[in-house]
C-alpha cells in the first residue's frame, strides 16, 4: 500500500514542478481523487494545530491570512511568539467573542494524490450535532488522543458517534507524543486500551500511528523520533485509503430521481446522482415505489451521451418505454430492487432546541423523497458517553435515540447500513421549517411488510358518482367558544336542503365515543386529530361531504390531515374570533375554569393556538353574522364564490 | 470500476444541488456577476439540466461601473446558455449617482447590497445561487451551502440548519429566501482547473495584456473609460497586468503579471503567496470581521 520510495520525502512540495513544468502539474491535479475527512478531539488535543499544519504544509494558508494570523496569535494566542493555528480554523466573530465554536467549517488542501476536504466540528454543548453533521459526508475519521492523557470519555464518544454513521476508515492520531518523549510504551498502552473499547462497541479495525502536530512528527514524512513505529504517516494515509465512492461503486445500481428533463416532445430523460453500481445503455431497469420496468437507451450528459455512469455522478437516463417516473422515484437494476415500507425502527439523533413530539406529524426527507412521518416514543436513548441504554419519553437536543417511525405512503429505501444514500434521512418541523433531527434506517417492520392494499372494485370514485357531488372535508379550527359548531351546524343543514349527502363530525362528540380515552396532552390531542382525520377520509372516500368541529390548535396537525386527502378536497375553514371576544362569549363556562387554574392545557390560555396561516376560508366573526358565514363557506365549496 | 477524480466530484455535487434547488424551489434565479467563479457555476447549470436550458433566468446587479469587458461577456453567455438575462440597477443610486470615486463603502451598500435585495424583492425569486467559496475567506469556512435568510434578507448564524448527507432542507416561510451555493467546495485552484478542462469562456481581464493604469493607495487600477478622475499628476501607465477578481473596475485592484495564458495564469496563482480576495477593499472594512458583518446586512 505504501510506496517505500517516497517514504522521507516531503509529499507537498511541489512548487518546482509548478515552476518548471505547469502542464505536467495540472496533469497531476486532474487526476486526483478526493478524500473527505472529519476531526475529532478538542483544541486541547491539538486539533487546530493539526489542520493548521497541514493547510501551512500544503501551502493553503496565504501570505496575508498568515499576516493576520501571526497578529492575531500575539494577541489572543495561546502559544506565545508562535503561531497559533487555533486562530486559523477559528471562524465567526460571535464565536470568537464567546470564546466558543459553535459549528462545522469546511478546510481544504492538496497533497500530489489526492484533494482533501476537512470537516472541522469543534465545541463543546453541540458536540453531537456537529460531528454528526460533519461526519455524514466523510470517507474517513482523525480522532486525536493526547498522549498525556490516554483514552478519555470523549475519545469513546467521538468513535462512537463515527461508528453510528458508518465511518469505516478510523484513524487513532496519538498526539503531543513530544511531550511524552516519544515512548513507544505509552503509545502501546493507548492502542491496547482503544483496541479493547473499539471491539466493544464494533468498529472492526482502525489505524493507530504517533504523532505530533505541533512538532510534525509522522504527519508528511516518518519521524526520526519514533524510530519503533512502522506504519505509514498521516497523509501517507490519507493519501492511500480508499474512498466511499469507490465502494458504492461496486452495489447494484440505484439513482433517486431528482428532476424530469422534458425539453420537447422527443426527450424525456430523469435527472440524478447516482447512489451505488453504474448504470449504461441496455441495462435492464426497474422504477420505485410503481415497479415498472424498461430498458435504459442511453444515458446523456452535456459532453455527450455517455457509455457508463458511475456511483457519485449526476446524470440524465432515458428508457426504451414511456413509464411512470417523476422525482421522488428510484431507478434501480431491474432484478435487485431495493424495498419500499412505511414503517421502520430508525436510530435518530435530534438537533433542535425543542424535544421530539412523539406521534406529531413531521416532514421526512431521503434521497428526494419528501414524506409526512410521525415517530414514536423512543425505545430507547444512548447515554454517547457510556453507550448505555436508557429508558426516554422523547429525544431532547443532542440526544440519540431508537425508535418507530410511520411515514404516511410508501418510501424506497435501503437500511443505512447498506446504502446511505437511500438509509439516511432528516426531519423538518412542518411550523418553523427547521432540521430538527437526522435518522439511519435500521430495517422496515414486519407489519407493513405483511399489511397489503385490498384492491376493492367499487372505489372512491363511484361512491361520489352515485351521490353525484365531488367529496370533500370542511375542516373547521378556532378557539373554544369562537362559533366552530353554530356555523358548522348551520352549513351542514344547508347542504343537506341541496341534497348533499354530508356528516358533521363535532369534537366534544368525538370524545363521547370514538375518542374517549383520550386526554388533553399535547400528544393525546394530536392523537384525537389523527383519528378524526382517518375517519374524515374514510367517510370522504364514501363520497361524502365531511364537516369537523374541533379546535385543532396545531398547525402541523392540520396540515397532517390535508396530507391524508387529495389535492383539492381539504377546506380549511378558519373561524377567526378573537380570544377576548370568545372569552367573553364563555357558552360552556371553560374560559373561567382554566383562569382559575381548574381546567389545564386550555387552548388560549395555558396552551397555544397556532392560527392557520393560508385557509381555504376565513371567517372573521367580529364582522359576519353565523348566517353570512354559512352561506360563503357553501358557495366556496360549491364553486359559486 | 472507475474512480471519479476530485474535479468529478466536485461537478456531481455542484449539479445535484443545482437541481435540488430547481425541484423544490419556486422562483429560483442565478446571481451571475461574470467573474470566474459565476462562470464555473453558469456552465454547471448548463450541464445540469441539458438538453434543456437551465430553467432559471441570470440576474445580473450592476452598479454601471464593471468593466467594459465584463459586459460584453455577460450578453454573450446570457446568449449562448439561452437563458434570460435581467439586469437590475437600484435607482436610488442612479438617481443619487453614487459611485466609488466619491462614495466609498455606501457604492458598494447601495449598488450591490441595496441593489439585491431589491432586485430579489422586485421579482419575487426565493432561491438565488451564488458563486461564493468556502476557501475564500475564514467566515465562508462555516457558510451552509443552502444560507437562509430572513424576508428582510438578513443571515443569522447561529440560526442556520445543519446539513447532513447531501439532504437540503429547502422549506421556508413565505417571503423567507435562500442563498444557495453549489461549489461552496471548490477551491479557486479547482475552478481555473475546471475552466481550463472544460474551455469555459471568461473575462479576457483575467490574462495579462498591456493596458492603461495608475497605482493609487497601494492598488494597481485600471482607468477602463473616461469616467476615471484622474488626480493633478496623475497620467495612466501602459503596464502588463491582469486581474485576480473582477468587480468595479475603480475598486478592484490589477496585478503585474505576463501570465496570457490558463496554465500560466494558474502557476502564476499557485506561486503567489497572496489569497485572492486581497485585491478587493471590502474585506478590509471593520477589522477582521468584515463580510461577516457584510453578510448580516444581506450582501450576498
Amino acid at each position: 500500500m505504501t510506496d517505500t520510495k517516497t517514504r522521507n520525502e516531503p509529499v507537498y512540495v511541489v512548487d518546482e514542478l509548478i515552476a518548471q513544468d505547469i502542464d505536467a502539474y495540472l496533469e497531476q491535479h486532474e487526476h486526483k481523487t478526493m478524500l473527505r475527512f472529519i476531526t475529532c478531539g478538542s483544541v486541547d488535543d491539538g486539533k487546530s494545530t493539526l489542520i493548521g499544519r497541514l493547510l501551512y504544509d500544503s501551502k493553503m494558508i496565504f501570505e496575508d491570512q498568515l499576516d493576520a494570523l501571526t497578529s492575531d496569535s500575539k494577541k489572543v494566542g495561546t502559544q506565545g511568539q508562535e503561531i497559533d493555528f487555533a486562530l486559523l480554523v477559528d471562524g465567526l466573530a460571535a464565536e470568537r467573542e464567546q470564546g466558543i465554536t459553535i459549528d462545522v467549517a469546511y478546510r481544504f488542501f492538496n497533497t500530489e494524490k489526492r484533494k482533501f476536504i476537512v470537516a472541522d466540528c469543534p465545541g463543546h454543548e453541540q458536540y453531537t450535532r456537529n460531528m454528526v453533521t460533519g461526519a455524514s459526508t466523510a470517507d474517513l475519521a482523525v480522532i486525536l488522543i493526547d498522549a498525556r492523557k490516554g483514552v478519555l470519555v470523549q475519545t469513546r464518544r467521538h468513535s462512537y458517534l463515527c461508528h453510528l454513521i458508518g465511518i469505516k476508515n478510523i484513524v487513532l492520531a496519538v498526539n503531543k507524543m513530544d511531550l511524552v518523549d516519544y515512548s513507544q510504551e505509552v503509545f502501546d498502552k493507548i492502542v491496547a486500551d482503544y483496541t479493547g473499547f473499539a471491539n466493544s462497541i464494533g468498529i472492526e479495525s482502525f489505524t493507530a500511528m504517533p504523532i505530533s502536530g505541533f512538532k510534525g512528527d509522522n504527519i508528511t514524512t516518518l519521524s526520526a523520533n519514533t524510530p519503533w513505529y512502522k506504519g505509514p504517516t498521516l497523509v501517507e494515509h490519507l493519501e492511500t485509503v480508499e474512498v466511499i465512492s469507490s465502494v458504492d461503486a461496486d452495489k447494484p445500481f440505484r439513482m433517486p430521481v431528482q428532476w424530469v428533463n422534458r425539453p420537447n416532445l422527443d426527450f424525456r430523460g430523469f435527472s440524478g446522482l447516482i447512489a451505488t453500481g453504474a448504470v449504461k445503455p441496455g441495462d435492464k431497469i426497474r422504477v420505485l415505489p410503481s415497479g415498472k420496468t424498461s430498458t435504459v437507451s442511453k444515458v446523456v450528459t452535456f459532453d455527450g451521451d455517455i457509455e457508463e455512469a458511475v456511483a457519485g455522478e449526476s446524470v440524465t437516463v432515458c428508457f426504451e418505454d414511456e413509464i411512470d417516473c417523476s422525482r421522488g422515484s428510484v431507478i434501480s437494476v431491474a432484478d435487485n430492487p431495493p424495498q419500499t415500507a412505511d414503517q421502520f425502527e430508525s436510530t435518530i439523533v435530534w438537533m433542535a432546541d425543542e424535544a421530539l413530539v412523539p406521534g406529531r406529524a413531521y416532514w421526512l426527507k431521503l434521497a428526494t423523497q419528501t414524506v409526512s412521518v410521525t415517530v414514536q416514543e423512543p425505545k430507547y436513548t444512548v447515554n454517547v458517553n457510556t453507550m448505555e441504554h436508557m429508558a426516554a419519553k422523547t429525544l431532547e437536543l443532542n440526544e440519540i435515540g431508537v425508535a418507530e417511525i410511520t411515514t404516511d405512503k410508501q418510501v424506497v429505501f435501503e437500511p443505512y447500513a447498506d446504502n446511505r444514500a437511500l438509509g439516511g434521512f432528516i426531519l423538518v418541523d412542518k411550523m418553523t421549517n427547521a432540521t430538527v433531527a437526522a435518522g439511519m434506517i435500521n430495517f422496515s417492520l414486519r407489519r407493513s411488510q405483511n399489511v397489503h392494499w385490498q384492491a376493492l372494485d367499487i372505489g372512491r370514485k363511484q361512491h361520489a358518482a352515485l351521490k353525484n357531488q365531488t367529496p370533500a372535508v370542511l375542516w373547521f379550527t378556532g378557539l373554544s367558544g369562537s362559533g366552530k359548531s353554530t356555523i358548522a351546524n348551520m352549513v351542514e343543514k344547508k347542504l343537506h336542503r341541496m341534497n348533499r349527502h354530508t356528516f358533521l363530525l363535532d369534537g366534544d362528540n368525538v370524545r363521547h365515543g370514538l375518542n374517549k380515552d383520550l386526554g388533553f396532552t399535547e400528544s393525546d390531542r394530536i392523537e384525537n386529530i389523527r383519528r378524526v382525520g382517518e375517519v374524515s377520509k374514510l367517510m370522504a372516500d364514501a363520497g361524502l361531504i365531511v364537516i369537523t368541529a374541533f379546535i385543532s390548535p396545531f398547525q402541523a396537525d392540520r396540515e397532517m390531515v390535508r396530507s391524508m386527502l387529495p389535492d383539492g378536497e381539504f377546506f380549511e375553514v378558519f373561524i377567526d374570533t378573537p380570544l377576548k371576544v370568545a372569552e367573553a362569549r364563555d357558552v360552556k363556562g371553560l374560559y373561567k375554569k382554566a383562569r382559575s387554574g381548574e381546567l389545564k392545557n386550555f387552548t388560549g390560555i395555558d396552551s397555544p393556538y397556532e392560527a392557520p396561516r393560508s385557509p381555504e376560508i376565513r371567517i372573521d366573526t367580529t364582522k359576519m353574522s353565523p348566517e353570512e358565514a354559512a352561506n360563503l363557506i357553501v358557495d366556496t365549496l360549491l364553486g359559486d364564490a | 470500476m472507475k474512480t471519479l477524480t476530485h474535479l468529478e466530484r466536485l461537478e456531481a455535487e455542484s449539479i445535484h444541488i443545482i437541481r435540488e434547488v430547481v425541484a423544490e424551489a419556486e422562483r429560483p434565479v442565478m446571481l451571475y456577476s461574470v467573474g470566474k467563479d459565476s462562470a464555473v457555476m453558469l456552465h454547471l447549470a448548463r450541464k445540469a439540466f441539458y438538453p434543456s436550458p437551465p430553467p432559471f433566468p441570470l440576474l445580473h446587479v450592476d452598479t454601471t461601473w464593471k468593466f467594459r469587458a465584463m459586459y460584453e461577456l455577460r450578453d454573450k453567455m446570457a446568449e449562448l446558455s439561452g437563458m434570460d438575462l435581467l439586469v437590475y440597477q437600484n435607482p436610488e443610486a442612479q438617481e443619487k449617482g453614487i459611485n466609488p470615486f466619491d462614495h466609498g463603502s455606501l457604492h458598494t451598500d447601495m449598488w450591490k447590497t441595496e441593489g439585491l435585495k431589491q432586485a430579489l424583492d422586485k421579482y419575487g425569486f426565493d432561491a438565488a445561487f451564488g458563486g461564493a467559496r468556502r476557501d475564500e475567506e475564514k467566515s465562508r469556512a462555516k457558510e451552509r451551502i443552502f444560507s437562509f435568510r430572513t424576508s428582510s434578507h438578513g443571515w443569522d448564524p447561529k440560526n442556520q440548519r445543519p446539513e447532513l448527507w447531501n439532504l437540503y432542507n429547502a422549506k421556508k416561510a413565505r417571503g423567507e429566501s435562500i442563498r444557495v451555493f453549489p461549489i461552496s467546495n471548490w477551491t479557486e485552484l479547482d475552478v481555473w482547473q475546471y475552466i481550463h478542462l472544460n474551455d469555459i469562456p471568461i473575462v479576457p481581464l483575467y490574462f495579462a495584456e498591456k493596458r492603461p493604469t495608475v497605482e493609487r493607495d497601494g492598488m494597481l487600477l485600471m482607468v477602463d473609460d473616461e469616467r476615471f478622475p484622474l488626480k493633478p499628476g496623475e497620467e495612466p501607465v501602459m503596464r502588463s497586468i491582469r486581474f485576480r477578481t473582477l468587480g468595479c473596475y475603480p475598486l478592484t485592484g490589477a496585478v503585474e503579471s505576463e501570465a496570457k495564458t490558463l496554465p500560466e495564469v494558474i502557476q502564476e496563482t499557485l506561486l503567489t503567496t497572496t489569497s485572492e480576495r486581497q485585491g478587493r477593499a471590502i474585506d478590509k472594512d471593520a477589522g477582521g470581521a468584515g463580510m461577516e458583518v457584510k453578510k448580516q446586512q444581506g450582501y450576498f
